[in-house]
């Protein structure tokens, strides 16, 4: 398949397909790390940019795209990193908020980075609740729990 | 042009060797959450590391990479600070170490972003968020064990005295930083002015005239170095270009 003859937002939908291997439920088009996709004459190269420096899941990420890019006949894939304009939860889509809420992981909120107590609890909706650690399975989350409901849960930084 | 490899070099050991030194803590966190937290500002520091070492096999130009920059170098060619070398000692120590060197990164970065060179100016834009951060945590325990029981309030104490002699040579430049790098002498204010704050909230003294040791960012370590690079090297010089 020729590069150049192919529609960006159909390429757009493909990417939709790879997920965050940390956060399965979220594509890396929610994640908003895919900054730009370019079709040069036989070659789709695909700029990414990492959520925090040291996220280990960007190697797999890249290789995943030219996986999957290969796999839908692309031959020449590259995929290059790029670590400006900074990556911030402002990139991640409204519909991966509401993803990672129903996934169980409350999403990024603007007002505040990481506040002591607020975060609503996305089992049980209630606000009673309170920050255990400000770091937490991954670089992008951090641990809660729920003083109504008990649960325990992540909270994707605001970043 | 070579001082600012050496200089993003400089960028790139600090990072390297204050994240590897908390790795140690991996598996022996006083408990699950500040195991991961301290795990997990090594991850953000080694990530750190990998950009700035990218960018110095870039700028050398050579057949060199990120990986033969980590661990390919020995002890006189690594330009970190003395302080991120130091031993983790007991939770107080290791505390205070991240607490008074992301006190200087934070300092640092900020200026950093705003240097004439675009890739450093960008990687120091994205790590100052994690620095941010790091400077958080650290602040947050300095104060709880400063302001917390006897036993923990004499052990940061010994932290201080142990420490404080390798925070001068943050702020003296050597020619590489000069040439290429933030003027870090003016760096100092800010920096021992959030470290009073910070030690006074804590009910902890600041030291006043203390020798200050130095060398580090020219290659001259304390004997710690040399057993932190025989560790860190050792799969790649035993097997070289290995990977998993």
């Amino acid at each position: 398949m020729k590069a150049s003859t192919i529609d960006k937002k159909v390429l757009y939908a493909y990417l939709e397909e790879i997920k965050d291997p940390e956060v399965p439920v979220l594509s890396i088009i929610d994640l908003g790390i895919v900054r730009d996709i370019k079709m040069n004459d036989d070659e789709l190269e695909v700029i990414i940019t990492s959520t925090y420096t040291g996220c280990p899941a960007m190697d797999m990420i890249a290789t995943a795209i030219r996986v999957e890019l290969n796999t839908l006949g692309f031959k020449k894939v590259k995929v290059t990193q790029t670590i400006s304009p900074a990556w911030t939860t402002d990139w991640m889509s409204e519909e991966g908020k509401r993803k990672l809420q129903e996934y169980g992981i409350a999403p990024p909120d603007k007002r505040f980075a990481i506040p002591k107590d607020g975060v609503e609890c996305p089992l049980c909706h209630s606000s009673n609740t309170r920050l255990v650690s400000e770091f937490g399975s991954t670089a992008c989350k951090a641990l809660y729990q729920c003083n109504d409901c008990k649960e325990p849960f992540d909270y994707f930084k605001c970043h | 042009m070579s001082n600012l490899i050496n200089y993003t070099l400089h960028l790139a050991d600090n990072a390297l060797i204050l994240g590897q030194r908390n790795t140690e803590w991996c598996g022996h966190g006083p408990i699950l959450e500040q195991d991961i937290a301290i795990t997990n500002i090594s991850l953000d520091l080694v990530g750190q590391a990998r950009s700035f070492y990218q960018y110095a096999a870039q700028l050398k130009a050579d057949d060199s990479t990120e990986d033969m920059l980590a661990y390919f170098r020995t002890e006189r060619d690594f330009k970190n600070c003395l302080l991120v070398e130091q031993p983790n000692g007991d939770w107080a120590q290791t505390i205070l170490r991240q607490f008074l060197f992301s006190s200087y990164q934070y300092f640092l970065y900020q200026e950093l972003q705003k240097n004439s060179d675009e890739t450093l100016a960008a990687i120091a834009e994205k790590s100052l968020k994690e620095v941010s951060y790091h400077l958080r945590w650290s602040s947050e325990w300095v104060i709880r064990l400063g302001d917390g029981t006897d036993e923990s309030h004499s052990r940061i104490l010994k932290a201080i005295d142990e420490l404080w002699r390798y925070t001068g040579e943050l702020f003296i430049p050597v020619p590489y930083e000069k040439e290429a790098g933030v003027d870090v002498s003016l760096l100092k204010n800010d920096w021992s002015e959030k470290v009073k704050a910070v030690l006074t909230e804590a009910t902890l003294p600041v030291p006043e005239n203390i020798f200050m040791q130095t060398g580090g960012k020219t290659g001259t370590h304390t004997e710690h170095l040399g057993y932190i690079l025989t560790e860190l090297q050792y799969v790649q010089r035993a097997y070289p270009g290995c990977e998993w």
